[in-house]
């Protein structure tokens, strides 16, 4: 980031430098570090105030990362596999803040597939990341879930499972948000976040996140290499915030749409697909299946479907935090004790 | 074969025996017999005498022998105690159920059974179940049900005890409702006037009023220990199913939809059912650094699938209220049967290095008082508190004093204020108090200088990721310095120091009741002892003068290994010598003769 940019102040008053963290102690070149770009850049564009935003991830490189972006916000780095419930936690604690957790294809594929699928069932409201590389990084190169049938590595040798697709997973648990996208396309990574973070529910982004340490053979379908020749973005997207004008002129092939977000602003989708609606959950189930079966590296919005209540809104709490509620709120009266033992 | 018929020993001469009695009621499971059992034991409890029900049930929803035990004492034990009384509704277990009654015992049974066991020393009578039910038009599940009610009507006749007592007892248990009351008391009283105008009463065993229950209340230690939550203001509560602990859920939720709702009607709190132990107490963790007051209930099984959060929460110094209903393991154990068996994994549990707060409640009162002051603790300590109850105290209905109203205001511990922070900084595990509490500060906290990153690693007292050795090291003497701080804050153990008295014995948990009828036993023999029953771990300095007090200190615990004796062997290296293991465990709870028996070894040594 150029000096003059690190200090111009945002709508929040706050410099871009504002939303760093500490410096990075992942492998240069790791994906993970231009996801956590992506943040920072995306946090200060969108004039977010550090205070109302909490940081949550599992265990791995991955999850690592939150302590090197928005070092000015709250953030919980918790268990392996396990950030869903801790995030499920502190959401019912304070629904009003924006929650960004971070896990890894390992944290989320393997040890964390249940409380993935049960956070997402509940809809919690949060972003939720998953850099994905086919690999546990931090524990040096063992196959995670996700990495492809057939697969070689030098240390891990060969892969015989078949891969577990995370947005299928997202989907089937009843996702109302769910993207895929690609660490080298650092503009989609960027426009689907302020999608997300718009979306009052789970929001899921598996990241293609290239490990080069264990997992950047070109011929490895997790690579950097094989993203930049592969990739097939389904649409060309473009957040647009609450009360902007919108002017979308379609293009071939597809045509343009615009969908509404839950705050007010829009995700604009100049479709590069023909056909395809990414508010049908048949279509996004057999459109992630037939990639699979043709091996394609699809990216962009795969799903979304607004009208699922958050559990926030489930649980019917009030619009304060449950953990700023008054002692008075929190204790009944003597009267109502003597009221309740009067039954026994 | 031999049968039983109505028959009567020679008893003539025994005087009776008033409000000194147990009775046990075999039925199968599912067989809708428990309104009938609480009813009998409700109506005794409105006689103003003391009482108590025991349910020792099979892990089956149907089919399978349960047996509830009623005690009435009119001298207040409540312990388990072998039963006079039979009331035999289960063909299954009749005839074991049969050989099991002492002498002069009694049994009610149905005139369509037939027992292959001989008993001329019982008191019989025989009852006509279907002939007694035609006063009903209730039909299938709902004449099932009414069929218990025969019991009550014959046992309330053979005991003496009055119809409109039972009808009260009814309506407690009905909460009510008046057509459900009726339905039943119309049988209790066909069988109340069939007994009284066909029977002849030839048992000594007799109930009659006292003034012994007057500000008490009948309730199970699961319904307490969530009502005292609820006052303790628990916010979030997230579970996963499981027996002994599921009654402290429902509980709550029974509770907190009453009790806790906004100027809108909207709740103050959030109850949701995990996937998994392992998922509840992570919303708990999270919920707790989030700022709510959180816990959760389980048992042990899922108690072992929270070692990693426990471990987590004690590092990252995370609030979190475990409530662990004792059942007896591994795993699946005996599920419906009552132990002490997770003393020592709830007190170390965690990986590395980690000694836990362990509350002990005993009663219904502790388990009230335990349930507020748990949150408060875990607030003010920031750090798991394990409350471990049992499925004795959990699961069955025991008497207790009408709860006092927490005498203390909410705790909500060092947390800091943006203006708090302006004016004197923060570092999140800096000992500012020298106490080995940090203060924390809640996402949401304006002051742009109040985040900070909480983690399992390594960190120094900013929070900062270190691996550095003294970094370590000095996180670890603060720790060993807020341990003392929990010694200090947890309930002390209640001591009875006897002069003179060689032998201590040490307790806790439902092990009270059969321990305290035994004391008086002994002590009527002459046979004298102190006591001390623990109530939470770490062990105060109460405990350590109790063991310098005396030269022999036998610890009776409810599990094989001796788990709590081995704690106080470890906090206590200098005293260990002195410390004697009473453990023994067979799922059920223990009776004062038991207990006698168990310390006679030691006390016939010296004091006797
Ligand atoms: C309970 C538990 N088991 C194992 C580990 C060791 N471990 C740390 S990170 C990791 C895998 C991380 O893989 P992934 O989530 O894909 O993250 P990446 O490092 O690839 O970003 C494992 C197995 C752990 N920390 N905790
Ligand atoms: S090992 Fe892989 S995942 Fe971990 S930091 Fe290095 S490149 Fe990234
Ligand atoms: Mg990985």
């Amino acid at each position: 980031m150029d000096r003059a940019q690190a200090l111009r102040a945002n709508a929040a008053g706050l410099a871009k430098a504002d939303y760093l963290g500490n410096p990075s102690t992942l492998c240069k070149g790791c994906g993970h570090n231009s996801i956590a770009n992506q943040i920072v850049q995306v946090a200060f564009e969108l004039s977010l105030r550090p205070h109302e935003v909490l940081k949550l991830s599992g265990i791995g490189c991955s999850s690592k990362s939150p302590a090197y972006f928005l070092g000015m916000s709250h953030g919980f780095n918790a268990l392996h596999g396990r950030m869903p419930s801790v995030s499920t936690g502190a959401l019912l604690a304070n629904h009003t803040l924006h929650a960004i957790g971070v896990s890894g294809d390992g944290d989320t594929g393997s040890i964390g597939l249940g409380q993935f699928k049960h956070l997402v069932r509940r809809n919690v409201r949060m972003v939720y990341l998953i850099e994905n590389n086919g690999v546990y990084g931090l524990t040096k190169g063992q196959f995670s879930a996700t990495a492809d049938e057939g697969q070689e590595l030098k240390y891990a040798g060969l892969n015989d499972y078949p891969a577990v697709d995370l947005c299928l997973e997202a989907l089937a648990a009843g996702c109302g948000f769910v993207a895929r996208s690609f660490a080298g396309n650092a503009k989609q990574v960027r426009e689907l976040l302020k999608a997300a973070l718009a979306h009052r529910g789970t929001a899921v982004l598996d990241i293609i996140s290239p490990c080069v340490a264990f997992n950047n053979e070109d011929t490895s379908r997790k690579s950097y290499a094989f993203g930049r020749d592969h990739e097939h973005a389904m649409q060309d997207l473009g957040w647009i915030p609450p009360q902007e004008e919108i002017v979308i002129e379609p293009t071939e092939p597809g045509e343009a749409r615009v969908v509404g977000l839950h705050d007010g602003s829009k995700l604009a989708l100049r479709h590069l697909e023909a056909g395809y609606d990414p508010t049908n959950k048949r279509m996004a189930a057999e459109r992630l299946l037939r990639a699979e079966v043709e091996g394609e590296f699809l990216t962009g919005l795969i799903y979304y479907d607004p009208s699922r209540p958050s559990l926030a809104e489930t649980t019917h709490v009030g619009e304060a935090p449950l953990s700023s509620l008054p002692d008075e709120a929190l204790r009944p009266t003597p009267e109502a004790l003597a009221s309740v033992l009067a039954r026994y | 074969m031999t049968t039983v018929e109505t028959a009567s020993p020679d008893v003539g001469d025994r005087s009776p025996i008033v409000n000194d009695f147990s009775l046990v009621v075999a039925t199968a499971n599912g067989t809708g017999s428990q309104t009938a059992n609480l009813t009998l034991l409700r109506t005794f409890f409105q006689m103003g005498i003391p009482v108590h029900g025991k349910n020792v049930f099979p892990s089956n929803i149907q089919g399978l022998p349960t047996w509830y035990h009623v005690r009435v004492s009119e001298q207040g034990y409540v312990a388990r105690k072998e039963s006079e009384l039979l009331i035999a509704f289960n063909p299954a277990t009749l005839d074991a159920d049969l050989r099991a009654l002492p002498t002069g015992g009694v049994a009610v049974l149905r005139d369509d059974v037939h027992p292959t066991v001989a008993r001329d020393d019982l008191t019989v009578y025989r009852l006509p179940v279907k002939k007694l039910l035609e006063v009903s038009t209730a039909k299938g599940k709902v004449r099932e049900y009414l069929a218990n009610m025969t019991y009550v009507g014959v046992v309330a006749w053979m005991l003496g005890a009055p119809l409109d007592v039972v009808e009260a007892a009814l309506g407690v248990q009905f909460s009510g409702r008046r057509k459900l009351v009726d339905a039943n008391l119309e049988v209790v009283r066909a069988a109340f006037d069939w007994a009284n105008e066909h029977l002849e009463k030839r048992d000594p065993f007799r109930v009659a009023p006292m003034n012994a229950t007057a500000g008490k209340l009948l309730m199970t230690g699961n319904e307490a220990g969530a009502l005292g939550s609820v006052f303790g203001g628990v916010s979030v509560a997230a579970w996963y199913p499981i027996t002994p602990s599921t009654s402290f859920v429902d509980a709550l939720r029974e509770y907190l939809p009453e009790l806790r709702r906004d100027e809108e009607g909207r709740p103050t709190y959030a109850v949701i059912q995990a996937e998994d132990e392992l998922a509840a107490i992570g919303m708990v963790v999270g919920a707790g650094f989030a700022g709510a007051r959180a816990l959760t209930a389980t048992s042990g099984p899922g108690l072992s699938l929270m070692a990693e959060f426990s471990g987590l929460a004690y590092y990252a110094e995370v609030p979190a209220v475990v409530w662990d209903v004792q059942r007896v393991g591994p795993s699946t154990g005996l599920p419906t049967r009552t132990s002490q068996g997770d003393v020592a994994f709830a007190y170390r549990i965690g990986h590395g290095d980690t000694k836990h707060a362990v509350l002990l409640p005993s009663s219904l009162e502790e388990c009230f008082e335990f349930g507020w002051r748990a949150l408060d603790l875990a607030d003010e300590l920031q750090t798991p508190v394990f409350v471990l109850t049992d499925l004795d105290l959990g699961m069955n209905t025991w008497m207790g004093t009408r709860f006092a109203y927490p005498d203390e205001p909410l705790k909500r511990g060092k947390v800091l204020t943006a203006g708090e922070i302006e004016a004197h900084g923060f570092a999140r595990y800096a000992d500012v108090d020298g106490d080995g509490v940090g203060w924390r500060t809640l996402p949401g906290n304006v002051h742009p200088g109040s985040a900070y990153f909480t983690r399992g690693t390594g960190h120094d007292a900013r929070a900062a990721y270190s691996e550095r050795s003294e970094d370590w090291l000095e996180n670890m003497a603060r720790l060993a310095r807020k341990y003392e701080t929990v010694r200090a804050r947890v309930p002390a153990a209640e001591v009875d120091q006897v002069d003179g008295a060689d032998v201590g014995v040490v307790y806790f948990g439902t092990t009270r009741y059969a321990l305290e009828e035994a004391r008086d036993a002994l002590a009527a023999q002459g046979v004298r002892f102190s006591t001390l029953r623990l109530r939470a771990l770490p062990p105060g300095p109460e405990v350590r003068a109790f063991l310098e007090a005396h030269p022999t200190v036998v610890v009776l615990e409810q599990n094989h290994d001796a788990q709590a004796c081995t704690i106080l062997a470890g906090e206590f290296p200098d005293l260990a010598p002195r410390l004697r293991a009473a453990a023994y465990l067979d799922g059920l709870p223990y009776t004062a003769g038991f207990v006698a028996e168990r310390l006679r070894p030691y006390l016939t040594a010296k004091e006797a």
